[in-house]
């Protein structure tokens, strides 16, 4: 990797690590919410509803501040999660955080548009023959919402990969430490000389989202040819 | 093992209050659109709750909402047949087959998989998926499904209504076997006429929400009061034995000592069959008729005639080969002086007697 400088390569690295593991960790919660938005009538549905898509539609400087001041040392839940050995502050799990929150309402609502598609009819059918609750969820739901889950979760990469304005309120801009490609970028653009390395990361933060795309593609292309029996 | 089924529910508009008996054998819940039966077959399967009521097989119970017990749909131990398959789309034919058989205890002998795959004509499909199949082939794994959950009670929702006339006549003998060969009750849900006559045991006739009659089919399919899906549906059933079959394409079959013949029956000779007589195809005849084409005609006495919202009537005629429905004008019911214990011929037409209602007994 000699034509990406260390600095550069660093960032790109980072990015990958932090949107992994951001699209990771939000894919449990984001398929429970997906479920309860799409399934259970409870009090305070619409709030969930919500605050799911906060982050949306605040200014992900809004969202960056909300999350240091929820999470910062000093923070409710920062200080609590310190004692625990858990950091998010000026640390790369903090930009994994602020980019799964930014994220989490993208792929909330791809997941939850395939669970609505989901006939329950045929979930009906599994529990005639025997299957309770979880192993119908298991064995009908999941393998049919199997294509949503994949495109939300590429879909929250994408952006976890992009995330910005939250990033760099909630965890600033250290490279090797929280630099993602994005503030790299914008640190790059900052400084007299640096449009060379804007652009390579640029190009790269291309061919990143193309393949993700190209790849959800593939296996959307793939799941839905399975279920339709050709 | 007789179920006994009691359930009261209220919908918007509609009350369903229905109790009835299910004894071993197929249990035909008949009925128009609407009349109740997908309700009380959700119930029974526990897909509805009803607001009370009670479903109890010898001492197994299901549900009674007085004694507040409740079992959840899984643990019904069901076989479900749906009127749409429902096969799952994402598992292979082998898989959906064997969806139940997970879950079903493993003690017991259950169903053979080979046995049920033969039965069914399914063995060419394992591997494939729901979404190559046709309708037929669809209902057929469907029925597989259902029977290898080992079930102790089988539902089926009009399992043949998506189908064409031809998917039709290849899956009723299916059911007819079913009957036959599996010792668990049936409980059937149906608007057609036909495919009662060629299965039921037991029939259950509901008219908006309310069992209306429910007895032996023959008994039930005779009663000219029950009718539920119009006059245009009523038609007797003649349990009958199959005599011979003639060079000239016809069967002779036997009915309380009197001869009938209709189309070539694919029964062999011996073999005990069900033939249902539309009402719409049997003519009234005061005097022995003559020089009619017609080769089937039996000498009777009227038990009823039940006069219909419109020009037309249903007359009860009692044979010697059991009870035959007749359907005809009030005007020439009254022109002939039909009435009850009027002695009279009904003339069937050996071409009107459609395959799809003969059937094995």
């Amino acid at each position: 990797m000699d034509w990406l400088s260390p600095e550069e390569w660093q960032a790109v690295a980072l990015s990958l690590r932090v949107a992994f593991w951001a699209t990771l960790a939000s894919l449990p919660p984001g398929v429970l919410a997906a479920y309860a938005l799409a399934r259970w009538r409870f009090p305070g549905r619409q709030l969930l509803n919500g605050l799911v898509h906060l982050p949306l539609i605040l200014p992900p400087v809004a969202t960056g501040y909300l999350l240091l001041l929820a999470f910062g040392t000093r923070g409710p839940l920062g200080s609590l999660l310190e004692e625990a050995g858990i950091v998010f502050a000026f640390r790369w799990t903090g930009a994994a955080l602020a980019a799964a929150v930014m994220a989490f309402p993208l792929m909330v609502r791809a997941i939850r548009l395939s669970i609505e598609a989901v006939d329950p009819r045929l979930e009906q059918a599994g529990a005639t023959l025997g299957a309770s609750g979880p192993w119908v969820f298991a064995t009908v739901t999941l393998p049919l919402v199997l294509p949503g889950i994949l495109a939300g979760a590429i879909l929250a990469f994408a952006k976890a990969m992009g995330e910005f304005g939250a990033t760099i309120t909630f965890v600033s801009n250290i490279p090797g430490q929280t630099q993602t490609l994005p503030t790299a970028i914008y640190a790059f653009l900052q400084v007299p000389g640096g449009e060379a390395s804007a652009l390579r990361l640029v190009v790269i933060a291309i061919v990143v989202s193309m393949a993700a795309l190209l790849l959800s593609e593939i296996v959307a292309r793939r799941v839905a040819k399975r279920v339709a029996g050709a | 093992m007789t179920l006994s089924v009691a359930i009261r529910h209220a919908f918007p508009g509609f009350e369903l209050d229905v109790s009835f008996e299910a004894p071993p054998g197929v249990t035909v819940l008949f009925g128009r659109s609407g009349s109740g039966k997908t309700t009380t077959v959700n119930a029974v399967a526990g897909l509805l709750r009803p607001d009370a009521g009670r479903a109890a097989a010898d001492g197994w119970v299901l549900f009674d909402t007085a004694g507040g017990a409740w079992l959840p749909p899984h643990r019904r131990r069901l076989g479900y047949i749906f009127q749409e398959g429902r096969l799952f789309p994402h598992l292979t034919v082998r898989r959906n087959l064997l969806y139940g058989r997970w879950f079903a205890p493993k003690e017991g002998p259950g169903e053979d998989m080979g046995r049920i795959v033969e039965m069914l004509g399914i063995g060419h499909l394992l591997d494939r998926r729901p979404g190559a199949l046709s309708s037929g082939e669809k209902q057929r794994v469907a029925i597989g499904r259902a029977l290898l959950a080992s079930p102790r009670l089988i539902l089926a929702d009009e399992p043949l209504a998506s189908l064409d006339e031809a998917r039709k006549a290849e899956i009723l003998p299916y059911f007819e076997r079913l009957r036959d060969e599996v010792s668990v009750p049936v409980l059937y849900v149906s608007h057609s006429a036909a495919e009662v006559a060629r299965l039921a045991t037991t029939v259950i006739a509901l008219e908006d929400g309310k069992a209306v009659r429910q007895g032996p089919a023959v008994e039930v399919l005779g009663d000219p009061t029950v009718t539920p899906v119009g006059a245009r549906g009523a038609g007797a059933v003649l349990e009958a034995a199959v005599v011979r079959h003639h060079a000239d394409g016809l069967s002779e079959i036997e009915a309380g000592g009197v001869s009938l013949f209709l189309p070539r029956v694919p029964h062999p000779p011996g073999s005990r069959i069900r033939v249902r007589i539309a009402a719409h195809e049997v003519l009234l005849s005061r005097g022995e008729p003559e020089g009619l084409s017609a080769l089937n005609i039996l000498p009777g006495t009227v038990e009823s005639v039940r006069a219909g919202e419109g020009p037309g009537a249903i007359v009860s005629v009692r044979t010697a080969a059991g009870t035959i429905l007749s359907r005809a004008t009030r005007r020439s019911t009254e022109a002939l002086g039909l009435a009850e214990g009027v002695q009279c011929h009904a003339v069937i037409k050996t071409v009107a007697i459609a395959p799809e209602g003969v059937g094995g007994a």
